[in-house]
Order: C-alpha cells, then sequence, then structure tokens
C-alpha cells in the first residue's frame, strides 16, 4: 500500500516536467508569482527523493525559474548531486544548472573538485565535453589550481572535440590562476600548428586574447602568426590574428612596416566586410605607430579612409556607423586625409539615426580649422534648433563647446563671435547644460584679457534679459550662465558702459527665485559693481549720486538678507553691515571709494588643474613619518586618564622646552619663511600680495594685450553669432587681398609674429589665417618646477595584469602545476570532504602559500627579464630584417593562398573551403566574383601544397599515431558536401548578412 | 564576449549566458538595463551601442532579441555574425525555430550555445561540427532513456 502510493506520487511528480512548468506559468499570468512558490515547494518535494531522474527533472525546472529571476542558490548541493550522476542526460542538466547559477561565492563549488576531475578523465567525450563547459562558467581560483594539471593533459587528448575545449578553457585558468599559464604555454603554442582547424582556431583565440593584454610578452611568437595570417583562409582565424598584431605593432615599428603590404592585399581582396573592417582597423594601428617614422604611407591612408568612405556611403547603417567610428581614429594621427571628406560627415549629421549623428559629431571635432570653425559651428547651431529630444541637443551643444575650447580655442580667430555663440546658446530651454556655458564664458573672459569689455557688455544684456531669470521656475539648467555673467560684470565692473543699470538689474526681486549659489554670486559682485560706481561718483565729484547708490543697496538687500539659503543669507547680511557703515560714513562726507575698491584689488589668474598635484614635494619632508611619537600599542584605553595626573612635572616640562630653544625656533621660522616665499601658492602676508605675484618670473610671460579691433566692439541688441560670419568674411576677404600685395612685392614671408598656442593638429589653412585680434590666452600657472609627467595610473585592479609572465624563460621545477597525485594526497587526508562543508578553510590555505609563491614569481621573473629580452630581440630582429620568410613569402598579390602551415592534406583543407561554402550559402543571392577566383587558385596550390607536404611529414609525425582512426565521428563531420540552401530561415529577416 | 542576452519584445529574459562572474544582483540589474535601453530603440538604428565600458551589438530576429556585450576592441561584424551563426544553428536543430522552442526547450538551445561558444570564445566555426555533436550528445541521452526504461 505504502509502496503504491510512493509510486503514485512519483508518477504526479513525474508529469511536472519543464514543458508542464512552462506552460502553467503561462497559464497563470495573473497570479504568477503564487503559482511559481507552489512549483518551488513541489521542487523541493522532489529534490528529497533518492530517484535521480526526479532530481534532474527538479533541477532543469529550477534552472528555468532561475532565468526568470528566482532564487535558486539554495539547491547548489542538489545541483552538485545532478552533476554527479552517471547518466550523461542528468549530467548534462546538472552542469547546465551549475553553469547558470554557481559563482565564485557558491560555498560548495569547491565539493565539486573531484567530480569534475573525474569526468574530465571519463572515456566518454561528452562526459568530458560538458564538464569542460560547465568549468568554463564557474571556474574559480580553487578549482583552477587543483585542476590545471588535469585539463593542460586534456590539450592533448586524442579527439579534437576535447582538444578544443581545452585549450579553451585554459584561458579562463589562467585568469584565475596565473601562475599555471608559465608551464601550460609551450603546449598552448603547440596548439598553434595542431592538425584540426578548430582546436587551432581555438589556440589562436586564446594566445590572441592573452597577448591583447600583455603585448610585449607575445612579440616573439610574430613571425608564427604571420605566417599564420598569410596562410589562413578562415576569416574568423584571420580577425584575431590581425586584431592581435594590432596590439604587437605599438611596441615594435619593424613589424608594422612588414604588416602592411600583406593588410592592405587583404583588404583589397576581401569581400567580408568583417574582415575588412578589423585590416583596416589594424593597419590605422599600424599607421600611428609608424607615424613619427615614415613619411611614406600616404597610399595606405589613402586606401583606408576610401574603404571607409564607401563603408559610411553603404546604406547599411551598421556599416556607416562602423565607419564613421573607425574615421575618428585615423582622425588622430591624419587629421587631413579625413578632412578631405568633410562633406560626407557632415552629411550624416542629417542621418535619422541618432546613433550615426553622435559619431559624425565626435569627427567633426578633429576636422575644425580655424578656416572652417564658423562655418561648421553654424551648420550645429542651425541642428541645435531643429533637434527634437533634448539628449541629442545637448550632446549637440556639448559638441560646439569641445569644437571651439579644443586645443585652449586653437581655432577661434574671433572670441566676440565665441561669446555670441555662447550667447546665442543661452536661448535653449530645457538643457542641463548651462553650467558648461558658464564655465565657458567664464574661462573665455578671464584668459582672453582683450576680450573682456565685450564679454562683459554681453553678460550686462544677459543679465538684463527677463527670459533667463524667468526660465528659473521652470528648474531649467540655463539660468546658470547668469552665474557666469554676475560674475564677470561684477569682477571686471570696469568695463561696464552703464554700471548702475546692471546694478539694478542684479537686485531685482526676481532674482530671489534663483538657485541659492546663483544668488550668492550676485550678492557678492553686487558689492564689487558698487564699488566701482562709488570711485567712479567720487571722481567725479557727485557724492550724492554716491548716496543714492547707497541707499539702493540699503533697500534691495535685505531681500536676500531673508533667503532660505544661508550662503546667500549670510553674505547679504554681511554686506548690508558694510553698506550701512559706508553709508554713515558718506553722510559726514568721508571718501570711501578708495577703501570700499580695496576690498576687491588684485587680479584673479586661472591655475592649471593639476598644479595642485604638481607641487614637488620639499627636499628632506618625508609625508609619511609620523610628526609626533606614534602612540604606542600597549597604552591601552584605561591607562589613558590615569596619563593626565600621572606627574605634573613632566607636563611641564614639555611646555618649558620650546622656550628653552629659542634660537632653533628663530631659525625653524627662518626656514619656513624661506620655503614660504618660494611656494607660488602660499598667501603671502606682504601688503601687495598680487604685485609681488607677478614677480615670480614664470608668469612675466603673460602679455599685456594690444587689440587691433576691425570688428566693431558692440553689437547692437541680442548678438547674432551670424553677423559675425559676414564681417569675418569682409575681413579674411581684406587679409587676402593685403597678402596678395605683399606676395607681389616678394617680401619676406611672415608668421613670425604669429602667436601661436599649442595644439596638435596644425591644418594647412590655420597657417595662412591670422586671427582678428591679437588674442593671447593666459595659460595655466603651474608650480615652478613641476614635471610635465602625465602618467594615466593603470588601473590596479586589472585582472590582466596578473597575465604580465615572461613566457620565454626556461621552465623552473617550482612552477610545475600540482598534479593530480599531491591532491589526493591532500584529500586523502579529509576523507569526509564531500559531507563536511567545513574543509573550505583547509583548500583556503595553500590559496595563501600560493599568493607568496606568486610574488616570489614575479621577482624571479623581474630578474631574468633583461636576459630574455635581449635574446628575443635577437630572434625578432632577425626575422624583420629578413624580409620574406621562405615558407611565408608573403607574395603581394594573393596573401591567401601562398604558404602552408601544417599538415596539407585535404582534410585540412575541407573545412577551410567548408567556411567559404557556409558563407556563400549565407549570401546566396550575392555572390561575388572574387571568390570564384580566390577559390580557383586554391586548386592550383594544391598541388603546390602536395609538394610540399612531403617536408612537412616530420611535423606530422609529430601527431600521435591512431588519432585519425580513433574518431569517426570528427573526420566524418570534415566530409564536405554543399550545403542545401534554406528553403526559408523563419527567424531570419530578409536583408544582407556580415561576413560578406 | 562578456555575456548574452535573448529576450522578447515583451521584455522577457529568454535565455542569459554570462562568461564573466558577476553576483545575481549585478546581472539582474545589467539585464534590466539593457533590455529597457534596447527595446526603446527604433528599429531604423544600427545594431550598436556602447554602453558603460562596453559595446552592445544587438539583432532582432522576429520576436526575439539577441543581444551580445563585447568588449572596447572587438570586432564588432563578427559579434553580429556570431548572433547570426546561433541563430541558424538554432534554427537548423529546431527546424524553423521560433520563441517558443526556445521557451520550451531552453536547455537544448543553452547546449547549442555551448557547443558554439566556450568561455566566450567561438570554439567550432564550422556549422556542421556543432550540429554533428549536439547530435551525438542527444543521441547518447536517447540511450540512456531507453536504458532506463
Amino acid at each position: 500500500m505504502a509502496l503504491k502510493m510512493v509510486k503514485g506520487s512519483i508518477d504526479r511528480m513525474f508529469d511536472k516536467n519543464l514543458q508542464d512548468l512552462v506552460r502553467g506559468i503561462r497559464n497563470h499570468k495573473e497570479d504568477e508569482a503564487k503559482y511559481i512558490s507552489q512549483c518551488i515547494d513541489e521542487i523541493k518535494q522532489e529534490l528529497k527523493q533518492d530517484n535521480i531522474a526526479v532530481k534532474a527533472n527538479a533541477v532543469c525546472k529550477l534552472t528555468y525559474l532561475q532565468m526568470l529571476g528566482y532564487d535558486i542558490s539554495w539547491a547548489a548541493f542538489n545541483i552538485i548531486e545532478v552533476m554527479s550522476a552517471s547518466k550523461f542526460t542528468f549530467k548534462r542538466i546538472g552542469y547546465l544548472a551549475a553553469s547558470q547559477c554557481f559563482h565564485e561565492g557558491t560555498d560548495v563549488i569547491m565539493l565539486t573538485t573531484n567530480q569534475i576531475r573525474k569526468d574530465l578523465s571519463s572515456p566518454s567525450q561528452y562526459d568530458t565535453g560538458v564538464a569542460l563547459t560547465g568549468l568554463s562558467c564557474f571556474v574559480t581560483p580553487d578549482l583552477a589550481r587543483d585542476l590545471a594539471n588535469d585539463i593542460m593533459t586534456l590539450m592533448s587528448h586524442t579527439k579534437p572535440y576535447i582538444r578544443k575545449k581545452a585549450v579553451l578553457i585554459m584561458y579562463k585558468v589562467f585568469l584565475k590562476y596565473p601562475e599555471s599559464l608559465r608551464p601550460a604555454f609551450p603546449r598552448l603554442k603547440e596548439k598553434l600548428e595542431d592538425p584540426d582547424p578548430g582546436v587551432q582556431s581555438a589556440a589562436v583565440n586564446v594566445i590572441c586574447e592573452l597577448a591583447r593584454r600583455n603585448p610585449k610578452n607575445y612579440l616573439s611568437l610574430a613571425p608564427l602568426f604571420f605566417k599564420l595570417m598569410t596562410s589562413s583562409t578562415n576569416n574568423w582565424v584571420l580577425i584575431k590574428i590581425i586584431k592581435l598584431f594590432g596590439a604587437l605593432t605599438p611596441l615594435e615599428p619593424r613589424l608594422g612596416k612588414k604588416l602592411i603590404e600583406p593588410l592592405t592585399n587583404l583588404i583589397h581582396s576581401t569581400s567580408a566586410m568583417s574582415l575588412l573592417y578589423e585590416c583596416v582597423n589594424t593597419v590605422i594601428a599600424v599607421l600611428i605607430s609608424l607615424s613619427s617614422g615614415m613619411p611614406n604611407h600616404s597610399a595606405s591612408i589613402q586606401l583606408c579612409v576610401q574603404k571607409l568612405r564607401i563603408l559610411i556611403e553603404d546604406s547599411d547603417q551598421n556599416l556607416k556607423y562602423l565607419g564613421l567610428l573607425a574615421m575618428s581614429k585615423i582622425l588622430r594621427t591624419h587629421p587631413k586625409s579625413v578632412q578631405a571628406h568633410k562633406d560626407l560627415v557632415l552629411q550624416c549629421l542629417d542621418d535619422k539615426d541618432e546613433s550615426i549623428r553622435l559619431r559624425a559629431l565626435d569627427l567633426l571635432y578633429g576636422m575644425v580649422s580655424k578656416k572652417n570653425l564658423v562655418e561648421i559651428v553654424k551648420k550645429l547651431m542651425s541642428h541645435v534648433d531643429k533637434a527634437e529630444g533634448t539628449t541629442y541637443r545637448d550632446e549637440l551643444l556639448t559638441k560646439i563647446i569641445d569644437i571651439c575650447s579644443q586645443c585652449n580655442y586653437q581655432h577661434i580667430t574671433n572670441f566676440q563671435w565665441y561669446i555670441s555663440v555662447l550667447v546665442e546658446l543661452t536661448r535653449l530651454e530645457g538643457t542641463r547644460h548651462g553650467h558648461l556655458i558658464a564655465a565657458q564664458m567664464l574661462d573665455v573672459a578671464i584668459r582672453v584679457k582683450a576680450i573682456r569689455k565685450f564679454a562683459v557688455s554681453q553678460m550686462s544684456a544677459l543679465l538684463d534679459s527677463a527670459h533667463l531669470v524667468a526660465s528659473s521656475t521652470q528648474r531649467n539648467g540655463i539660468c546658470e550662465v547668469l552665474y557666469a555673467a554676475a560674475w564677470i560684470c561684477g569682477e571686471f565692473s570696469e568695463h561696464l558702459q552703464e554700471p548702475h543699470q546692471t546694478l539694478e538689474a542684479m537686485l531685482r526681486p526676481k532674482v530671489t527665485t534663483l538657485p541659492g549659489h546663483i544668488q550668492a554670486v550676485y550678492v557678492q559682485n553686487v558689492v564689487k559693481l558698487y564699488a566701482s560706481i562709488l570711485q567712479q561718483k567720487e571722481q567725479a565729484a557727485e557724492p550724492e549720486a554716491a548716496q543714492e547708490v547707497t541707499q539702493l543697496m540699503v533697500d534691495r538687500l535685505p531681500q536676500f538678507v531673508q533667503s532660505a539659503d544661508l550662503e546667500v543669507q549670510e553674505r547679504a547680511s554681511c554686506i548690508l553691515q558694510l553698506v550701512k557703515h559706508i553709508q554713515k560714513l558718506q553722510a559726514k562726507d568721508v571718501p570711501v571709494a578708495e577703501e570700499v575698491s580695496a576690498l576687491f584689488a588684485g587680479e584673479l589668474n586661472p591655475v592649471a588643474p593639476k598644479a595642485q598635484k604638481k607641487v614637488p614635494v620639499p627636499e628632506g619632508l618625508d609625508l609619511d613619518a609620523w610628526i609626533n611619537e606614534p602612540p604606542s600599542d600597549s597604552e591601552s584605553e584605561d591607562e589613558k586618564p590615569k596619563a593626565i595626573f600621572h606627574d605634573e612635572e613632566q607636563r611641564q616640562a614639555k611646555q618649558r622646552q620650546p622656550e628653552a630653544d629659542e634660537e632653533e625656533l628663530a631659525r625653524r621660522r627662518e626656514a619656513r619663511k624661506q620655503e614660504q616665499a618660494n611656494n607660488p601658492f602660499y598667501i603671502k602676508s606682504s601688503p601687495s600680495p598680487q604685485k609681488r605675484y607677478q614677480d615670480v618670473p614664470g608668469v612675466e610671460h603673460i602679455p599685456v594685450v594690444q587689440i587691433d579691433l576691425s570688428v566693431p566692439l558692440k553689437v547692437p541688441g541680442m548678438p547674432m553669432s551670424d553677423q559675425y560670419v559676414k564681417l569675418e568674411e569682409e575681413r579674411r576677404h581684406r587679409q587676402r587681398l593685403e597678402r596678395d600685395k605683399k606676395r607681389k612685392k616678394k617680401k619676406d614671408k611672415d608668421k613670425k609674429g604669429k602667436p601661436r598656442r599649442h595644439g596638435s593638429l596644425h591644418t594647412e589653412s590655420d597657417d595662412d589665417l591670422a586671427p582678428a585680434q591679437q588674442v593671447d590666452i593666459v595659460t595655466e600657472e603651474m608650480p615652478e618646477n613641476a614635471l610635465p609627467s602625465d602618467e594615466d595610473d593603470k588601473d590596479p585592479n586589472d585582472p590582466y595584469r596578473a597575465l604580465d609572465i615572461d613566457l620565454d624563460k626556461p621552465l623552473a621545477d617550482s612552477e610545475k602545476l600540482p598534479v593530480q597525485k599531491h591532491r589526493n594526497a591532500e584529500t586523502s587526508k579529509s576523507p569526509e570532504k564531500e559531507d563536511v562543508p567545513v574543509v573550505e578553510k583547509k583548500v583556503k590555505k595553500p590559496k595563501k602559500k600560493d599568493k607568496k609563491h606568486r610574488e616570489k614569481e614575479r621577482e624571479k621573473k623581474e630578474k631574468g627579464k633583461e636576459a630574455r629580452v635581449e635574446k628575443e630581440g635577437e630572434d625578432l630582429d632577425f626575422w624583420l630584417s629578413t624580409t620574406p620568410l621562405p615558407a611565408a613569402a608573403p607574395a603581394p598579390e594573393e596573401p591567401g593562398v601562398n604558404a602552408v602551415i601544417t599538415a596539407p592534406k585535404e582534410e585540412d583543407e575541407e573545412p577551410q573551403r567548408e567556411e567559404q561554402g557556409d558563407e556563400e550559402d549565407d549570401e546566396d543571392n550575392e555572390r561575388d566574383p572574387e571568390k570564384k577566383s580566390s577559390k580557383h587558385k586554391k586548386k592550383k596550390h594544391k598541388k603546390e601544397k602536395e609538394e610540399r607536404s612531403k617536408d612537412k611529414k616530420k611535423s606530422k609525425k609529430k601527431k600521435p599515431p591512431g588519432d585519425e582512426a580513433a574518431e569517426p565521428v570528427e573526420n566524418g563531420a570534415l566530409d564536405e558536401e554543399p550545403l542545401p540552401v534554406r528553403a526559408h530561415v523563419q527567424l531570419l529577416p530578409p536583408g544582407r548578412e556580415f561576413l560578406h | 564576449m562578456q555575456f548574452m542576452l535573448l529576450f522578447s519584445r515583451q521584455g522577457k529574459l529568454r535565455l542569459q549566458k554570462w562568461y564573466i562572474s558577476l553576483s545575481d544582483k549585478e546581472k539582474k540589474k545589467i539585464t534590466r538595463e539593457l533590455v529597457q535601453t534596447i527595446l526603446a530603440r527604433k528599429p531604423k538604428m544600427c545594431n550598436f551601442l556602447e554602453w558603460r565600458d562596453l559595446k552592445i551589438v544587438y539583432k532582432r530576429y522576429a520576436s526575439l532579441y539577441f543581444c551580445c556585450a563585447i568588449e572596447d576592441q572587438e570586432n564588432e561584424l563578427i559579434t553580429l555574425e556570431i548572433i547570426h551563426r546561433y541563430v541558424e544553428l538554432l534554427d537548423k536543430y529546431f527546424g524553423s525555430v521560433c520563441e517558443l522552442d526556445i521557451i520550451f526547450n531552453f536547455e537544448k538551445a543553452y547546449f547549442i550555445l555551448d557547443e558554439f561558444l566556450l568561455g566566450g570564445e567561438v570554439q567550432e566555426t564550422s556549422k556542421k561540427n556543432v550540429l554533428k555533436a549536439i547530435e551525438q550528445a542527444d543521441l547518447l541521452q536517447e540511450y540512456f532513456h531507453i536504458m532506463a526504461l
């Protein structure tokens, strides 16, 4: 009876398999959570059963629920049970569940070590395969350490199916257990020449990934990869290799020279866009690395740019996007070649796809010159007006500012135009970037002295215009510009035409609706303005007018005193008191202007953002040293109170001590003063620090600006940057005429007195265009003996750093991977490991040891490095200096067919051909004539290859005997028959595919 | 490749494969964020986007979105090709695959993916070999089933 019940319940349980669960969930849309919690309860019951089939079914359902977002970590142990099932059906499910939900924090994961080892050495390749696949998802440092040797052995497995998986997973093992890299690397390198193309491609994959992170250790492999590149026809592999070369060339420019030819050949011949794109990218990388030494690669650049232009002109948005992306890389080193395609880039600005427009904007950054800046910005401004969506509009705004401000405003010839652009941008409603505009206004006004008068006039207009203040109520970022406007008008108030009017504007009641930090600036600058008005009036001997202004201040300031913002309130009440005091003095006819202005005497100079960091630490100063004796550890808290009453004498002694050393103190004071005098950041006590500051030798070069204004300073009404376009054109025209005259007179070719700012992009147009004003930018100040080093710190947490390991040094005994024996010995000490999770501690111990070991290793490595570099250098030198290698002679016309790598027999050819077959299959309607011809050529070459194969037989003998016979499955797969063209693929949308 | 996600037009996750170690919480956050971002994109837009310091490559097939996250230096076009190849594999295996196939046989979809990619790298570039391996493994499974009965 009981048996029947159990049986019945098993049947019922069995009824609900994965399909039922999925269906159930779909049928319970309204109470899904409830239904699922019910299911989880059932699953828990199922997991308690002894029947492994029931358990596996339960785990399978859990895996599905995990994807829906339910936590199944509680079932981790059950998953391990299913993993260790003897039947593949269940094992597969167990490993899948584990790979989906195990991670480094899963504590039961350490229980799996022996099970995984068992599966890895299973006679069934599918058991091994499934274990490797699972391991690739959840490998931990401990697992990596314990299993590294087993996996390394699998790299030489008889079956390519296992070999390729083992090779690929080694990469994960290296990442988790860097010590395994050196011992495993020779075998991995061997696999580059594995007879099976799948294994070979896996090895290429792994080594490329390794080399991408730490290229210098893999430079010695360049000849081998070069051979592979010129011989392989598998696009997947080619892309990896070419990417690898992209990482290597910056280290070895000669390699770059060698690469240019085969790469350009590939660019010409390939029909696969992905490969083309990769080639172009690597050629760009090569050209960047060569850019210093080799001037005559313009053909390659032209080729790249041409190809990219084709991509950009393509109707496929993806190609357009990537084309623009790659263009921007060329732009950095070869701006001129890209600038030729300005039309195309501008056209892309009108694309309907925002991501493409953004890419085009990136490119614009490098395309501007003095000549076209105004025109490009004008175009962008018109886009700003048209743009829907604030994100894109904000992006435009930042780009305009980026473009104009790049390299210290290198391309701006007319700052009045720029200020007008900025003012125009303030009409943007709802932008988040008001602060950017404000920052630019401040920066320009401070650093371009010549523009201050104009800037002040524009800013006072801004303060006057109501729309900005009104916008503050809509929580609008644009009111930020008032911050700049108020500060500029206050700081440079001497340039104001009608200071009184501006003062009134700043004291309007509406101002109190602005954000606090802006009001605070208002309050502060109102006083500056007030001071300059006072001075004006007193000089003009109009005491009554001066008193009126004071009265205005006294009347209006209280509105700020009442502000809820503390900063505003504090400043306002201070200033109100000050003004009231002034009022009293004025009543007694005491001249006050001089003293009030003294409050704001001196000039502010910009300081470089990194200045503080660059202040050198004075000699002999140890910032880490204790100033006082460190508190002794033994001194516990109980003892402290005692110390207070401990003995009076000691304290008195302490007080007396300084007195005793009067001389010493004086000496120190002197030294400190000396140091302070040399420190530009120390605010000195001398009466006029600013004047003194001017004497500092580093500041002398800041020129006093002479302006030669050819543009009227005040443009009536709200400024329109367009007006400047015309004026600018006229001016340029005049300039050109003058220059022509000069040329006729065969005069010396000018340009000497022209101010030159630092910048990387100097284009032709820059040189024959003189700026409208002789404007000099006040450079940012830096401490005197600061070093210009701009080391960008590498991320110390980079997981790939641990893999920066010398691979050419011979292997020491201590480095060998822990072998199973060793591990068994350890496990025999804890035979109940499977049941006792406490073993964790035990397992972790060796890890610490390993860390020490790792450090030692690194030290060793450092020592061995120099010797290695030399040796490696020799080999490479040889390869790089001997032009075509006999084996891999890169014939210029046809790189893909010339050389042979390994066992050049039919089986090897097949998969490559299949690759092509696949591609044809993918894109049947767009057959490429090129391909046919290359196929044709290939056949020709096959004969050649067969001849050579005799020579290559030696390498073939390395292969374990019986390898091929032992694997009917894989070899069967290689038997090639043309793939049928699919009648229809339901999921596939119409349209082009990408390998072509 | 860092991870691959499959989700429906309604934003329901259909498959996820992570080749980097992350906590469940982080995974959920990333998934939610990406699903939202991608679903919000217009159909005519290109298939790439920059996200955090990764590049996202996605493509829509019928009602399903396939989405991969790759590192900065990886090739977008080959990633699209990987997605496409995976779809083809699913299609060959299930025969005119549709979303329901993947929902009801999600473990099979994983098995196929695992034969195609391992640890985020392409493991087998030949479609035939992938399908062969899956078939063999399935056969093995069937065999055990028969033995069990």
